[in-house]
């Protein structure tokens, strides 16, 4: 390992290749929270009164709750005062019509993280909903998705348009008041998108969204609903990038799924927040809840993660089994390298008859960095025939890292069948041997490795998120090893 | 360990009654426990009481509480166990081992009972006493070794105030104690119900070799809570097979600790065994101080009607090259609850560990629950873990393949299920500790009532 020791200094010190900034005239808050700045948010989106109560409600539960403790994740006490919960660019004030109405250097920052709205509309034939900071500026595809009845916007504009959608669903699977992010989210969230497919339809393209978080100081708060109406399906991509800053950054997402009777959602991510530097300053607090219930009969929700930004990630994409036969499946993959913390996992709430649930998760840790798994398999005294299936693996890489595994199994139901198991291993020598003998070098053999230790999560990717992912993976760990 | 951070601890509303309960049992009994007449003792049992009034008892919102109830606990007023007349030899019989030979030492209500014992001839390099002989005979010899525990929970706290017999077992470097020592713990109803507190200090010098079988039981059905609390020391390459049943009354509640250290290269063998109690909870850990050292942890905790039982374990490898190996099953049937939290620790350095567990556990009823947490925690990478849990039911094929020859349900889920607790049973050494299991798992198989759930 020693004769490549220099490209592996020279890749463990790469810089984030997405760190940058776009100096865009930011309409933003005065940091701090109180109900004026509550009010305020609303105001400025121009809300209904409904919505304003609302996010009220939320702020006053939130003043109540502690920030919870439970998590495998040291960071030093956030202040909530200091942080700004409104940030749009400027230029929305008249709202583009079109892309060439789109602030030139908004579409530039796209174009350098490889991801032109031009190009991907017609090349992956994607619509791109891009959440630049809080406001969505551009939207594509909608005419198309508009011919099927699919509704695909912002939050805001869901908000305007369809009030009645919104007001059934929201806050129904996470509640205003589940826990200290979530209420906070609940109180101040700005922007995200709003998906609905009708009864019996098949969203013709995958649907995909860009987060970013810019403004410095400006805490990204996201609330994401879709909605999968009886026998619909559709397949949603969420994938991230974000800016080199040195202060940590607060992002605190809500996402939640409803699918009805026989609907499907399939919800891929790709999270690359910028991780902090090599020695652990800076960097994304990632705390996000992800729920999704399936509420009818043979319903079924599937998440897939790929995790390989975030200072800290605290992150539990869970499903609620209420629907009779429904399905639960949750592939992750989660990457952490030098100081980075990972606490992400999943909940499986097994309600209804003959629900299953499935849970892949692969943990990988490098450097000094901490990365566990924290599971709950919950059967319910109702759920009949329930089945899960939990494997957890982990793989170190140096002997400073840690992985760590906390499933918790509740059973109530004598005819449910659970199954749990975890093992940890690191990248043999022999393995990278092998490699070395047929002229693979170190990094690529660490690549190869990892990627195939990762591969039943990765095939649940769709295609384009695939590759990414796959490419995200190796460069990610380029170095960790030697 | 973050898990504990903040809230947990704090004394629950109403708590201030037992408090001030606990406080005046301690002005009551001070005087009259054994080593009243020592300082450090009397000091050691004030800090008790005093780390009581700040504990209390745990609450579910505590992490390592959180399956796990003690409200009824809470809710009795226990009275310090006195001595109490010391039942007739026929009435030990029950709880013995037949064609056991045995270093015997009996307790009743946490007292030596001298009249029950039969110690034998013990080889040189070996002092087994009970702990009150050692506090009266020679005070400073037990001090260190009951001044180190770390008071966690309310119920260690309690049981350091009230802190009062035992047994003492100690082994000289390279003495290999043939016949094992076996340890009865009866406790006596009486009107009210009773806290007895046992304390077991085992220390096994160098190489020493070891079999202790701890057992506790019920006579009557008199309420009450037993407190124990087991620490063993094991020098360089020493050797303890330790074993534990528990079968009391399901009036009685049993809440114990067992605190292991090993020096490099000893062995630590546990078999525990529950299936009394009402509410039942042990906690063992085991921490792997010197290199390769080996430690297998095995239970089977089988419950019904409302019985409650739950095994907190923790492995921690703190050293190179340590090998673990745990198994634990449990069997649930009626309204029983079932708990098994499984941590292994392996600490920054301790390459070359290798570590396996396995929690099982069967349901057997509609109304009965288990709830089960295997954790790892590890921060090295060179090392091998791996974990397993599950939960499920009988098979149905090997239901069906006894039943079409003619066995009924229940006679076929009874055998069944003692081949699934036949496993952990197969793993103890001593013929005659099996034999007398294999007897009791039979009666504790949840009967026929339990049957009307089939696949």
């Amino acid at each position: 390992m020693s004769a490549s020791s220099e490209t592996v200094e020279e890749l463990v010190h790469k810089a984030y290749p997405h760190g940058f900034v776009t100096e865009i005239d930011a309409d933003t808050v005065p940091p701090g929270l109180s109900e004026d700045v509550v009010r305020l948010i609303s105001a400025k989106k121009g809300e209904p009164e409904w919505l304003l109560e609302w996010r009220l409600k939320a702020y006053r539960h939130w003043l109540t709750l502690r920030e919870p403790t439970w998590a495998h994740v040291h960071h030093g006490p956030i202040d909530y005062d200091a942080i700004s919960y409104y940030s749009a660019p400027k230029s929305r004030a008249d709202g583009p019509k079109s892309l060439e109405e789109v602030d030139p250097r908004l579409l530039e920052t796209y174009k350098k993280l490889g991801i032109p709205l031009e190009e991907q509309m017609a090349l992956a034939g994607i619509a791109v909903d891009a959440v630049f900071d809080s406001v969505s500026v551009a939207t594509t595809f909608k005419e198309k998705l508009a011919a099927h009845g699919i509704v695909f916007c912002s939050f805001s504009e869901a908000v305007r348009n369809h009030p009645e959608l919104v007001r059934q669903y929201l806050g129904t699977v996470v509640w205003p008041t589940d826990n200290f992010f979530a209420a906070l989210n609940s109180a101040v969230f700005s922007d995200g998108s709003f998906v609905y497919i009708p009864k019996g339809v098949r969203c013709p393209m995958e649907l995909s969204t860009y987060f970013r978080i810019n403004a410095s100081k400006t805490g990204q708060f996201e609330r994401t609903l879709i909605v999968a109406d009886e026998g619909s399906y559709v397949s949603y991509l969420e994938g991230c990038t974000a800016p080199m800053r040195d202060e940590n950054q607060l992002h605190a997402a809500v996402v939640e799924l409803v699918a009805l009777q026989d609907a499907q959602i399939k919800y891929s991510t790709v999270q690359n927040w910028y991780p902090g530097d090599e020695e652990g300053r800076g960097g994304i607090y990632n705390f996000v809840t992800k729920r999704g219930e399936c509420r009818g009969a043979r319903s079924k929700i599937s998440w897939t993660q790929v995790e390989t930004g975030s200072a800290i990630t605290w992150k539990y994409p869970s499903c609620i089994l209420r629907g009779d036969h429904s399905v639960g499946e949750f592939y992750s993959v989660a990457l952490t390298n030098h100081y980075q913390q990972a606490d992400t996992g999943t909940k499986m709430v097994h309600i209804g008859k003959n629900t299953s649930s499935t849970i892949i998760s692969k943990g990988i840790s490098a450097g000094r960095a901490q990365n566990s798994y924290r599971g709950l398999v919950k059967v319910t005294k109702s759920a009949d025939g329930a089945r899960n299936y939990t494997q957890c693996d982990s793989l170190l890489m140096g002997e400073r890292c840690g992985a760590h595994t906390f499933p918790y199994i509740e059973v109530a139901n004598p005819t449910a069948r659970v199954e749990h198991e975890a093992s940890t291993s690191k990248i043999g020598e022999d393995q990278l041997f092998y490699c070395a003998q047929r002229g693979i070098s170190p990094e690529d053999a660490v690549s190869l490795i990892v990627n195939g230790f990762a591969k039943e999560v990765i095939r649940e990717l769709p295609m384009e998120f695939a590759v990414e992912a796959q490419k995200l993976l190796g460069v990610s760990l380029e170095g960790a090893v030697g | 360990m973050s898990a504990r951070a903040g809230a947990a601890t704090a004394v629950p509303g109403g708590a201030q009654a037992a408090v001030e309960h606990y406080l005046g049992e301690h002005t009551r009994s001070a005087g009259s426990l054994p080593g009243a007449g020592t300082a450090w003792l009397r000091e050691l049992r004030e800090q008790g009481i005093e780390r009581f009034a700040d504990l209390g008892f745990p609450s579910t919102r505590d992490e390592h509480w959180r399956y796990t109830s003690v409200a009824p606990i809470a809710a009795q007023r226990l009275r310090v166990a006195l001595p109490a007349p010391v039942p007739a030899p026929e009435a030990l019989a029950p709880f013995l081992f037949p064609g056991l030979d045995a270093h015997r030492l009996v307790f009743v209500n946490g007292r030596y009972a001298a009249e029950l014992s039969a110690p034998g001839s013990l080889p040189d390099g070996v002092h087994l006493d009970s702990l009150a002989q050692v506090l009266a005979a020679a005070p400073e010899r037990a001090r260190p070794a009951l001044s180190g525990l770390a008071l966690r929970t309310g119920f260690d706290a309690l049981h350091q105030a009230f802190l009062a017999d035992g047994v003492w077992l100690e082994l000289a470097a390279g003495v290999a104690l043939a016949r094992p020592v076996h340890l009865v713990h009866l406790g006596v109803g009486a009107a009210e119900p009773a806290l007895a507190n046992l304390r077991t200090v085992i220390s096994l010098g160098a190489r020493a070799e070891a079999r202790v079988i701890e057992s506790f039981g019920s006579l009557g059905s008199g309420a009450g809570l037993t407190t124990a609390v087991t620490t063993v020391v094991l020098a360089e390459g020493a050797a303890l097979e330790h074993f534990k049943l528990q079968e009391e009354a399901a009036t009685v509640d049993h809440v114990a600790r067992v605190e292991v250290r090993q020096g490099r290269d000893s062995r630590y063998t546990s078999h525990s065994v529950s299936l009394g109690g009402g509410i039942t909870r042990n906690d063992i850990t085991s921490t792997l101080e010197g290199e390769g050292a080996e430690c297998t942890l095995n239970g089977l905790y089988m419950a019904a009607g409302r019985q409650h039982v739950d095994f907190h374990t923790t492995i921690d490898h703190a050293e190179p090259r340590g090998t673990s190996r745990e198994l634990y099953k449990g069997i649930l049937g009626g309204r029983a609850r079932g708990v098994f939290n499984g941590r292994i620790l392996v600490q920054p350095g301790a390459q070359k560990t290798d570590s396996q567990q396995s929690s099982q556990n069967l349901l057997l009823s509609r109304e009965a629950e288990v709830d089960t947490k295997p954790e790892l925690e590890i921060y090295a990478d060179d090392v091998k873990c791996s974990h397993g849990a599950t939960v499920g039911q009988l098979d149905a094929d090997m239901l069906f393949y006894l039943r079409s020859r003619g066995i009924d349900h229940g006679t076929a889920q009874g055998f069944l299920t003692r081949g699934f607790a036949q496993d952990v049973i197969d793993r103890m050494s001593i013929d005659a500790v099996r034999e007398r299991l294999e007897r009791l798992v039979v009666t504790h198989v949840p009967g026929p009532e339990s049957a009307q759930v089939s696949p």
